[in-house]
């Protein structure tokens, strides 16, 4: 196999390069009276002075630029090649969003403007809203959110809000959240002060029915579901598991981290969910930026719509307005109305994509997980344990626990090996549920070819656990820089979080 | 038919998938979804539209925006313009930067590891701060953690903060701290002067305050001048001391960890990041280097570590056992995705500026506050600014002695191509018809005398 070699620059830190007096950016040259007034009598009081300039370094524009394209360089992205990381959705970004995004009419306004000068924008948040509220079959949407954690916990603490409203709030005090879940789910609804009852999936990895069963009770304040679920697999007992829920008195809440499968297949809305998010950064193609930003919104039916955070987008048949007159809302969930500029993005994704293009994200996104998920389970040493004798969705869990136990050869040591064949590893250990996994999502955007080129390389990799494994245990060998010490760098005594840090633990060596 | 951004989308590439699976049609793939929530109809949505037509859509509809690029804007509040330098929109439009995910794989990311682990570095310089996480999402949100986070540390529950604070702020963490058990305390400020009734302080701050919160420049741009003095008053108290920022302030102005904050929170925004209509936008998060403190931080931080054979120096995600996806229902936050690609942005803007750069910044901010304040002080019957002492970057102006109301005024500067600012009267009656505006160093004095002259035609028609 052809070998990939990632960039490898001797790059310092920033604070190591650059020279005294050096800058990378001029301001407009201060006038002269206005100098002496700073001096003068509308100088701020000594006491509030700056003493020592920060410690920061100085480097001219031609140092700063290098500097940070070399680091460019040793990055790796969804452009850069296959990046099969489970549950990220990490698809192609469309060039012609990113161009857009990039407008004036985005960049430069302010959200304080009067609304008459902010049109065009409140008409594409109240555009993007509705086309959500069509495709997941909900009622009404919020845009607010900054990400999917900050979506859950809107949404959790709807259903805060909710049972508070009627008055059963001390009452009920569990989120049931299933074991395949993501951390986020069990994080977001302790946020919003519930308790967090597990239940287990079954052999066919789905949500135990009878166990949810037993876990509903009068304390049930709500489900926090993902479907398909992490294993890739969709919940088709989802109308019962529904009717458990509500009969108990709790609300169902859609982790929309997994949209992409279902899109113009089936709505969480239709299958009973009464508050959903979406991540637009996954299935709406946003770029994710090295850990974000994203975008979160999140969208309830009727029943819940007078929970929602404020402002919201509304016309009135002549102009788009903010709408703070929400009778019970839960409040502000971040600053301001929304991460517009991913926003925006999501909007031209959708008008580019319409209906059939919607339908087709997620048969093809499907058939490559399958395609992925037949040819990869007859490699020696791996299996997918759950979903076996059906289809998977836009992904599955691989599983290498008999290569682990005949080669010694762990769900890591795979991925790190990945890296030397330049595509990004899949999210591994997770879900909790099953040993040494390997979660893959190859979404719609990857062409066979690359498909091929994974499975390749990942009999490859079989090949070398049976054979030559000191190859795989020393590996990542292509990327910038070899295995870090992760151990080390969270160690009490080598761990270093800033420049300033490091600089006093050598000081204090010297 | 062919969709330009699904490759296997052509019949021969569909077919070739089937065959493999073993299958008929891609329908079958879907044969799990019970009869009755299969969507019989095809969702009601505009499209598809070749990427001309997007394009021309989009932009016609976006025509409807007024950006400050045609409006004169003094409006800050939280999000204000700043002038962004070209490298960093060049650095944030890298695809290996743009399109990769939060870094799990460290040894095929060092470059926005290391990139985070220096916006960290610079954060901490500039805050005299220890630690910095590499970001939250906002300030609002960087508040509503840190009354979180003190409440963890403490294992109190009462959180004070300035009675004059934005609405963005206040009502993001009101949401935060009731389901954490936190109640929110207002500390009474002077009427004239804006500074913090310390006796007021002294007696909320009693045994059971988490924390204090103060914000230097505040809200309406005054100056809180004796910080130290609360820093004392919640110290006795074994509450900690938590000060937001404005980061263009501190070339000019003293740094939180100068005056023994605990945590630094502020809006990293104004460090080379557009104002986007609200968002993105990049919640600073900052601490001293104290186990207690670090171990209860939120949101992801990256550490300068070695390879495992020692031969290189290399970055990576640390302290992950606080996080979600470890700890799940004990996570200090929920957080994962964040806004690292603002956070970038604000390492380049900060690489450029440099140890001199932010205290030029600073003085011509100082300078053009100054010389706005002087130039609509001559206006007959105008108060400005409201709060009589420094301020910094922004500034209240009350029209009570004027015949026009602050929707008159507000309407009349619109025709004349300004907005002038940000209406106060809902959020605090108490000030009148005030408000608050904001200048920056994109703002000529030219732009600050047509704001004087129109102000002072229509106070005068």
């Amino acid at each position: 196999m052809k070998s990939f070699q990632q960039a490898k620059w001797p790059e310092p830190v920033i604070f190591e390069i650059g020279s005294k007096g050096r800058r990378g950016y001029s301001l407009p040259v201060l006038d002269g009276n206005l100098r002496s007034m700073l001096n003068d009598r509308y100088s701020i009081p000594e006491n509030l002075k700056r003493k020592a300039d920060p410690d920061l370094p100085e480097l001219s524009e031609v140092e700063v630029a290098r500097h940070f394209i070399r680091l460019s360089q040793m990055n790796f992205g969804v452009d850069n090649g296959f990046y099969p990381l489970g549950s990220c959705t990490m698809k192609y970004n469309p060039k012609m969003n990113d161009a857009i995004a990039a407008l004036d009419e985005v960049r430069w306004i302010h959200p304080y403007q009067p609304e008459d000068t902010l049109q065009g924008m409140l008409k594409i948040m109240y555009k993007l809203a509705s086309w959500l509220a069509e495709i997941t079959g909900m009622s009404r949407f919020s845009l607010q959110p900054a990400a999917g954690a900050n979506g859950e916990f809107t949404g959790t603490l709807m259903i805060r809000a909710y049972h508070a409203f009627n008055g059963e709030l001390e009452q009920r005090r569990e989120i049931i959240i299933p074991d395949s879940a993501h951390g986020t789910n069990p994080a977001s609804a302790s946020m919003a002060g519930f308790d967090v009852v597990i239940v287990p999936t079954d052999e066919n990895g789905c949500v135990d029915v009878e166990a949810l069963k037993e876990a509903v009770s009068p304390r049930t304040a709500g489900l926090m579901l993902t479907n398909p679920n992490t294993l890739g697999i969709f919940e088709n007992k989802i109308l019962e598991i529904e009717k458990i829920v509500h009969e108990a008195g709790g609300l169902l809440y859609y982790d929309g981290a997994n949209l992409n499968a279902i899109l113009g297949k089936t709505r969480p809305g239709d299958m009973g969910f009464d508050i959903v998010h979406l991540n637009l950064h996954k299935t709406f193609s946003t770029p994710h930026g090295g850990g974000g930003p994203g975008a979160g919104p999140v969208g309830v039916k009727k029943h819940l719509e007078d929970f929602l955070p404020v402002p919201l987008v509304e016309f009135d048949g002549e102009r788009y307005y903010l709408d703070y007159d929400v009778p019970h809302t839960i409040g502000k969930i971040k600053g301001f109305y929304g991460n517009f500029e991913v926003l925006i993005r999501a909007f031209a994704y959708i008008l580019s994509m319409g209906a059939e293009g919607l339908e087709k994200i997620a048969e093809i996104s499907v058939l490559n997980a399958n395609y992925l998920a037949s040819r990869l389970s007859k490699i020696r040493g791996f299996h997918i344990p759950y979903g076996k004798d059906r289809p998977v969705k836009h992904e599955f869990v691989l599983s290498c626990s008999r290569l682990k136990s005949e080669t010694g050869i762990s769900a890591k040591d795979v991925a790190k090996r990945m890296l030397d064949y330049g595509v990004h590893a899949p999210t591994v250990y997770f879900p909790l549920i099953v040993k040494e996994a390997l979660m893959i999502e190859p979404t719609e955007t990857e062409p066979i070819e690359e498909m091929d080129k994974f499975i390749e390389v990942l009999t490859s990799i079989s090949k070398e656990a049976y054979n030559d494994p000191e190859k795989i245990l020393t590996a990542p060998h292509n990327t910038s820089v070899s295995l870090v010490d992760e151990v080390k760098a969270s160690h009490p005594r080598t761990l270093c979080l800033s420049w300033r840090m490091y600089k006093k633990r050598i000081e204090k060596l010297h | 038919m062919f969709n330009r951004y699904i490759p296997n989308a052509t019949e021969e590439n569909r077919k070739k998938l089937e065959k493999t699976i073993g299958i008929e049609n891609v329908k079958a793939l879907f044969s799990d979804i019970p009869q009755e929530i299969r969507l019989k109809k095809p969702l009601r949505i505009p499209g598809p539209l070749s990427e001309l037509d997007v394009r021309r859509k989009t932009e016609e509809i976006l025509k409807k925006n007024h950006s400050i690029k045609e409006l004169t804007s003094f409006l800050g509040g939280g999000i204000w313009p700043h002038h962004v330098p070209a490298v960093v929109d060049e650095v944030s439009s890298r695809s290996e930067f743009l399109t990769s995910y939060t870094p799990y794989q460290p040894e095929i990311s060092q470059g926005i590891l290391q990139a985070l682990f220096e916006y960290q570095s610079m954060i901490c310089e500039l805050l005299d701060m220890d630690v910095a996480n590499c970001s939250m999402y906002d300030w609002a949100t960087s508040l509503g953690e840190a009354a979180r986070m003190a409440a963890r540390v403490t294992q109190r529950s009462k959180f004070i903060i300035p009675h004059f604070i934005s609405p963005e702020r206040l009502g993001v963490l009101k949401v935060y701290a009731e389901p954490a058990g936190i109640e929110v305390i207002e500390v009474n400020q002077d009427l004239q002067t804006g500074q913090i009734d310390l006796e007021d302080l002294k007696e909320k701050v009693s045994k059971d305050a988490a924390g204090v919160y103060i914000e230097n420049p505040s809200y309406l741009g005054f100056l809180i001048d004796s910080p130290e003095a609360i820093a004392e008053i919640v110290h006795d108290a074994g509450g900690l001391f938590i000060v937001g920022v404005d980061p263009t302030s501190l070339g000019v102005l003293r740094p939180p960890g100068n005056y023994e904050a605990d945590i630094a929170i502020g809006e990293g925004q104004p460090l080379g990041n557009y104002m986007n209509g609200g968002g993105p936008l990049l919640g600073i998060f900052a601490c001293k280097d104290e186990k207690s403190l670090v171990r209860q931080m939120p949101g992801r931080i990256v550490g300068m570590t070695t390879t495992r054979d020692g031969k290189d120096r290399a970055f990576c995600l640390v302290l992950q056992t606080r996080e979600q996806h470890i700890r799940r229902h004990k996570a200090t936050s929920n957080i994962c995705t964040n806004e690292a690609l603002c956070a970038l942005r604000a390492a380049v803007y900060m690489s450029l500026l440099g140890r001199k750069g932010f205290r030029e910044l600073g003085e011509i901010i100082l300078s053009r506050t100054y010389y706005a304040i002087k130039m609509l002080s001559e206006i007959e019957d105008v108060r400005v600014p409201f709060f009589e002492t420094y301020h910094f970057k922004e500034f209240t102006v009350n029209f009570d002695g004027t015949s026009k109301s602050l929707q008159e005024i507000k309407r009349e500067l619109l025709k004349h191509g300004i907005v002038g600012g940000k209406p106060l009267i809902r959020e605090f009656p108490e000030l009148g018809q005030t408000t608050l505006l904001c200048v920056t160093e994109m703002h000529t004095l030219q732009d600050i005398e047509r704001l004087h002259r129109s102000l002072k035609d229509i106070l005068e028609a």
